[in-house]
């Protein structure tokens, strides 16, 4: 396990820039509570750090090299959870774990295992189309969880999540830092992320284009 | 290797699930080729002269229906980013949905041929052929596709545009095609033709993967 950094990080997206000069860096065990009011560029810097988009100024380091230089390894680092739910409604909910997982029935196994994590395992022989939104949540996040990867960016992970489940999130969550993972979330909820750093995004908003300066 | 059957696997298993995509292909196929007797007279001599045309035209008509669904569920249930950032290079990943979308919509197109060929009184002798340059020009057909699909993945109304910037891509897959299938009766020699449909499937296996990773991460950004 390795430190993951960023130096002077900057996203340009839709003809604009979204932020600019963003360092952080996280030890193995660390996280990050990605902070900023709507628009202010939580979800590109998660697409971002997940090497979906490319930086416009700065460097991402994993383990002291560049992650520029190996997209593909990088890659397998990552365990991204987006808004949305990457669920095929016609599969079972078991399905949408294990096709996910390579090995045949070895993954049912370990798909019935993160199930079981967030309550979903009586539901597995479902179709997927008949879940909640709440539930099709906790789906996405038994499936990533079982999928597993060193970084996990976690994008509003608990929308629609009852009290329970949130628990169960804030548990793997916790587990898996304790393994040495590495955790950023970007959410409008409290989620209890002990001794987590703060990207606040509206720090590192632009600054505003000198228009009328001729 | 065993990422890339899964997702073959993956594809395959949806579309068994919404059998009614496949089995729309295949009907739009047949039901078009039918509507040509009525059109133009139950002669079959003439029947026997358009047979292959209007097979090939119709097929390739058949194809570009099922193209816009092929990134796009992906693209819309976010399965696209997990993909992208799976194990397995876009490159491969492109390429085994080429894979089942050859599948589930050229194989069953190749089975249908018969049916139409008995329709339009061609002989066995023909029939064969025609069946041949099927199983050699689909796949390019699948593979071209794909590059349209995923270029289109972010515009809106993609699958008004697909057929557009395709349909040209098409046009020397027909050709040889179409010219593999009637090379009897039009007395020219049918290896030359099914060499050109083997070669712009061999460019094209190398081209469309390439090209449609590229287009993904387009998408993705």
């Amino acid at each position: 396990m390795g430190q993951f950094e960023g130096r002077a990080v900057a996203c340009f997206r839709g003809g604009r820039m979204v932020f600019q000069d963003l360092s952080f860096a996280l030890a193995p065990g660390g996280a990050a509570l990605v902070l900023g009011p709507n628009g202010s560029g939580k979800s590109s810097l998660l697409r971002l750090l997940a090497g979906l988009l490319k930086p416009a100024a700065g460097n991402l380091i994993y383990d002291g090299r560049p992650v520029a230089a190996d997209p593909d390894l990088h890659h397998g680092r990552i365990a991204y959870l987006g808004h949305l739910n990457a669920i095929k409604a016609v599969l079972s909910v078991r399905e949408n774990v294990a096709t996910w997982l390579p090995g045949g029935a070895a993954a049912s196994t370990a798909a019935d295992a993160a199930l079981e994590r967030f309550g979903l395992l009586p539901l597995a022989a479902q179709p997927a189309r008949l879940l909640s939104a709440g539930q099709r949540r906790r789906l996405a996040l038994a499936r990533l969880t079982a999928r597993g990867g060193k970084i996990w960016l976690l994008d509003e992970p608990s929308v629609g999540l009852d009290r329970e489940s949130q628990r169960s999130l804030e548990a793997v969550v916790a587990r898996h830092r304790a393994a040495g993972g590495l955790v950023f979330l970007a959410s409008h909820t409290a989620i209890e992320l002990p001794d987590a750093i703060e990207l606040n995004l509206s720090d590192h908003r632009p600054d505003r284009l000198p228009e009328l300066i001729w | 290797m065993s990422a890339f059957l899964g997702l073959i696997l993956r594809d395959l298993r949806l579309a068994l699930r919404q059998r009614a995509d496949a089995v729309l292909t295949v009907l739009f196929f047949a039901l078009t080729a039918m509507l040509f007797p009525f059109a133009v007279g139950p002669e079959t001599n003439l029947l026997q002269r358009l047979a292959p045309g209007v097979v090939w035209v119709t097929a390739l008509l058949a194809v570009l229906l099922s193209l816009e669904r092929l990134f796009l569920a992906d693209l819309e249930d976010g399965s696209l980013d997990l993909l992208a950032l799976g194990t397995l290079p876009l490159e491969l990943v492109v390429l085994a949905k080429i894979v089942a979308h050859w599948l589930t919509t050229g194989l069953p197109l190749i089975f249908a041929t018969p049916v139409i060929a008995l329709l339009y009184g061609l002989p066995a002798d023909d029939i064969v052929r025609l069946i041949a340059a099927m199983c050699l020009g689909t796949p390019s057909l699948s593979l071209i596709g794909a590059i349209g699909a995923s270029l289109t993945l972010g515009a809106r109304r993609g699958g008004v545009l697909i057929p557009l910037l395709v349909l040209p891509l098409y046009v020397p897959t027909l050709i040889f095609g179409v010219a593999a299938s009637e090379a009897v009766t039009a007395e020219i020699a049918v290896r030359p033709q099914l060499l050109f449909l083997g070669a712009i499937f061999l460019v094209m296996l190398l081209v469309a993967p390439l090209a449609g990773a590229a287009a993904l991460r387009q998408a993705l950004e």
